[in-house]
């Protein structure tokens, strides 16, 4: 029996779960992928929210600039790449300019700090690259840009280190109430636990409503984006946002914290849970509006393109609390936009709701910070050398677009909670997220997780785990299993 | 810092041939950077037959072709690092490098010459929505697991983009026991030679469908289909000619493009037509002492012209660091220019001083033509008129410039490669 039970290690999950893990509790993530860091918070902007947007009063408004102060001391303890770079909402027709006014308003009562109004000169002298149309914008210069991965990685491995179990490969398929404890049924068997956090993105009411009378609903809300290249990652240097007009609303064009350039999303809401494809319509969309805001994007150096599902939950709110109606269930749930931004913030409310109701002890010895990967493009010549001397395996270079040495690869999969696939390799070092995404990589990076990772070997070795497999068999193996030699000669 | 006078930026074939060529025109002090574990490059993968028709007048495969030039440059006694990445080069002709033994390390050169080769355009470039399953690859790395570690990526097959490599794997995966369903071309011409056509789709009933893409990836683990489409003339898809593969494969063929990541590093300037470095008739970049040959340079289509053109590039190099042509280097050359129906060409300048007797420009054309005139402008001179049955991309075309030719016309301004209709 567990004292809590944590449904879901995407960034919410894993906020919540190193919170909880200061205190002296048996606390277990169960993930139904093989990895942290699989949903929602692998597939989306990578902003951290300055905090204007959200209605004045809502756990939304109140999360956002909680987790947007958080961020830079979060992001220091545990070596987050994560850079204030400030927000512009950009407002491209004269007639709609009092929507400025109207979210200035709003970011000032929601308490986001240092907002002004710029106007179309200051405009260009800050983003030479904007619309022509650009009237002026909303400047907020506490908005910025994450590495969701390591974020998400960051608290899921340091609340590893302080004790918390993560079973992965583990779906939760039932979930019962019975007298003071919940049984979870999984994949893998069942769980007990005094306390279940559900933390579960756009499954959320699916597990809510297995035991809560009252029944929550959430809508999969599909956000496309285009990714470009390295080459166009100075087009702009704020994150770049339109304010809504009577066309609609914009996208998003930002640089991101490796230097690439990101743009969406669009909104489409759907029934399917797993809907993560991409489409013709929708990457037209982003492509579109991408110009809208923004001047002559250098929409030839795409170098990839996804799509996430945002959790909306129909009140557009947050639900972090105890259910009232089922004692020890606590929901983590309507985790959409300002989500990335509010996690660490999150992971708080909701770890202090659990805290206050079990009275857990604050341990005696709690890591509070991490170390990430080490990524030896930031050192000198001579601390490179140094790193060489001490392991060769940081002299090979395995990806030659983000120059990913072999050393970090070892790293990401031997540390805490450690990657057992490409996509895991590639999100702990960027191995493959480069302009040949992983046409040159893939073979090698393959080889290391077959010789270094317990059990994987080339032929079962996936991309991101369960039936993802990149090997199908041997060479002329077909043959061996053809019964006569007329299907041989077919 | 460690001093040579030749630095060369890739072990393959043009960076062997380039090394080859200059220790015979007189140079000792050369170095080849290789990232790979062997000499090689990507030919030690293409166990296929076919290479060398021209060089060697025989059938090899892609290791035996290779094995030659490895056989000779160490014969020669050229120094070469394996294992060893090139992270940088300056505009001065410093080149930073990486490997386990040496760590970190720069190289002062006399002249380096870039043979990086070049890398498959990647899914997401091409646009195709749909989910990213495993079981999407480009065909060449398809063809290093298959070639070289002996694994099977898929069972069935489907094949988009008909570059040579695509081909080529079209045969190997059949060979190997898979089942190529089709392969999907976008552009209403094959991209590849007319013999890999023939005797890797033809020759084992595998359809080629030009004018046709992908348009939607099934599969949210593993690829379990694609839809492809026929295109109109601008290359959108046609709605209503959607048919529906089932597979777990995707091979994509889809083009080629230089990796002048370095290049750029060391301020080369390149060109937008062929993406590769702009050269003159000494194979030379913008930044004098820098010399770029192979598919670093342009796509080549054979492997042979490839060591031809590489060849030059070493003899160029090993001129440059001899003091040959001191003097010239401000000497405008004159510019050839892609016309009527050319993509590039290769070199974009040429001094007629400098040249040698004989200078071939290679390029390609634009699309398939029938019955037309290779023709060569000075000025508005015809100087050349040969006819062709036929010209597609897929074939490198030539035309060979004389010295003489030049130097009776010392106020060329232009000279212009075009099609004419016959």
């Amino acid at each position: 029996m567990y004292d809590v039970v944590i449904i879901g290690a995407g960034v919410s999950g894993s906020a919540t779960a190193r919170e909880l893990s200061r205190y002296d509790a048996s606390i277990c993530v169960l993930e139904r992928e093989e990895d942290v860091c699989c949903g929602t918070s692998k597939a989306n902007s990578a902003i951290v929210h300055a905090g204007y947007d959200c209605e004045p009063g809502s756990l939304m408004a109140k999360l956002n600039v909680e987790g947007n102060a958080m961020m830079t001391d979060l992001s220091r303890d545990l070596d987050i790449p994560f850079q204030r770079i400030g927000s512009l909402v950009v407002c491209t027709d004269p007639d709609t300019r009092e929507g400025l006014e109207k979210l200035l308003e709003k970011g000032r009562k929601n308490g986001v700090p240092d907002l002004r109004i710029v106007e179309r000169d200051e405009l260009v002298q800050m983003e030479p690259n904007i619309s022509d149309e650009a009237v002026a914008a909303l400047y907020a210069p506490s908005a910025g840009i994450v590495c969701p991965f390591e974020l998400n990685i960051g608290m899921a491995e340091n609340a590893n280190v302080n004790g918390v179990e993560f079973r992965f490969n583990t779906e939760v398929t039932r979930i019962q109430k019975t007298g003071d404890h919940f049984e979870i049924e999984t994949n893998n068997g069942t769980v007990l636990s005094k306390c279940v956090v559900n933390a579960a993105g756009v499954y959320a009411d699916v597990f809510h409503n297995m035991v809560c009378k009252e029944p929550i609903h959430i809508t999969p809300r599909k956000g496309e984006y285009y990714l470009l290249d390295k080459s166009a990652g100075n087009h702009v240097r704020h994150t770049i946002f339109m304010l809504p007009t009577k066309m609609g609303k914009g996208v998003l064009v930002t640089p991101t914290v490796h230097g690439n350039l990101l743009v969406g999303p669009t909104a489409t809401d759907q029934e399917d849970r797993e809907g993560t494809n991409t489409t013709r319509q929708g990457l037209d969309e982003v492509a579109a509006k991408a110009a809208l805001t923004v001047k002559d994007v250098p929409l030839r150096s795409v170098i990839t393109s996804f799509a996430g599902l945002r959790a909306h939950e129909d009140h557009h709110e947050f639900i972090i609390q105890e259910a009232p109606e089922c004692e020890g269930w606590i929901d983590v749930a309507g985790i959409e936009s300002p989500g990335l931004t509010s996690s660490p913030a999150i992971g708080k409310m909701a770890a202090g709701i659990v805290v206050k109701k079990y009275g857990f002890a604050k341990k005696a010895h709690f890591v509070a910070t991490r170390k990430g990967v080490v990524k030896p493009g930031k050192l000198s010549l001579e601390e490179r050398n140094e790193l060489i001397r001490k392991n060769p395996a940081y002299g090979t270079i395995i990806c030659r677009c983000e120059t990913v040495s072999e050393g970090e690869i070892l790293d990401a999969i031997h540390r805490p909670l450690g990657a057992k696939s490409l996509d895991g390799v590639k999100r702990r070092t960027r191995a493959g997220m480069g302009r040949c995404q992983a046409g040159f990589c893939s073979p090698r990076v393959m080889e290391i997780l077959a010789r270094e990772v317990p059990g994987i070997t080339m032929r079962n070795v996936t991309k991101a785990g369960g039936a993802s497999r990149l090997i199908v068999g041997l060479d002329k193996d077909a043959y061996d299993t053809m019964p006569d030699e007329t299907q041989r000669r077919n | 810092m460690e001093n040579y006078k030749i630095v060369i930026i890739g072990g393959g074939p043009a960076g062997l041939a380039a090394a080859a060529a200059a220790k015979k025109a007189g140079e000792d002090s050369i170095l080849i950077l290789e990232r790979d574990r062997e000499l090689g490059g990507i030919l030690n993968q293409c166990i296929h037959n076919g290479f060398g028709l021209h060089t060697f007048k025989e059938e090899l495969t892609g290791p035996e072709y290779a094995g030659r030039f490895i056989k000779e440059v160490q014969d020669l006694g050229i120094e070469y690092r394996l294992d060893t990445m090139v992270l940088s080069i300056s505009g001065d002709r410093v080149v930073t490098a990486m490997n386990r033994r040496d760590g970190m390390f720069q190289v002062q050169a006399g002249a380096v010459i870039l043979a990086m080769g070049c890398r498959e355009r990647p899914r997401g470039a091409l646009n195709i929505p749909g989910y990213r399953p495993a079981g999407i690859y480009t065909a060449g790395t398809a063809q290093r697991l298959v070639n070289i570690e002996g694994f099977m990526p898929g069972r069935e097959v489907v094949i988009l983009g008909s570059g040579d490599i695509g081909l080529i794997m079209a045969r190997r995966m059949t060979l190997e026991g898979a089942k190529v369903k089709v392969v999907a071309e976008l552009m209403p011409y094959s991209g590849g030679l007319k013999r890999n056509i023939v005797q890797c789709l033809d020759d084992f009933g595998i359809p080629l469908k030009l004018s046709h893409t992908v348009v939607d990836i099934e599969g949210k683990q593993r690829v379990e289909g694609v839809t492809i489409a026929a295109v109109d003339g601008h290359g959108k898809p046609i709605p209503g000619t959607e048919e529906h593969y089932r597979c777990d494969t995707l091979l994509l063929s889809c083009g080629l493009i230089p990796e002048n990541e370095l290049s750029l590093s060391a301020g080369v300037e390149l060109s937008p037509r062929h993406k590769g470095p702009v050269v003159n008739e000494s194979l030379e970049t913008s930044v004098p002492g820098i010399f770029a040959c192979g598919n670093v340079l342009h796509v080549h289509d054979l492997v042979d012209y490839v060591s031809e053109e590489a060849a030059n590039a070493g003899r160029h190099a090993a001129a440059y660091v001899q003091g040959v042509g001191r003097g010239e280097e401000n000497v405008p050359g004159v510019e050839i220019v892609p016309g009527d129906g050319i993509g590039y060409t290769v070199p974009e300048t040429v001094r007629a001083n400098v040249m040698g007797d004989l200078l071939t420009i290679r390029f390609r054309v634009r699309g398939v033509y029938q019955n037309h005139f290779i023709s060569v402008y000075f000025d508005d001179e015809r100087v050349q008129h040969r006819k062709k049955q036929i010209v597609a991309p897929g074939e490198m075309e030539q035309v060979i410039l004389q010295k003489k030719d030049l130097l009776a016309h010392p106020d060329l301004k232009k000279i212009t490669i075009c099609l004419e209709e016959a």
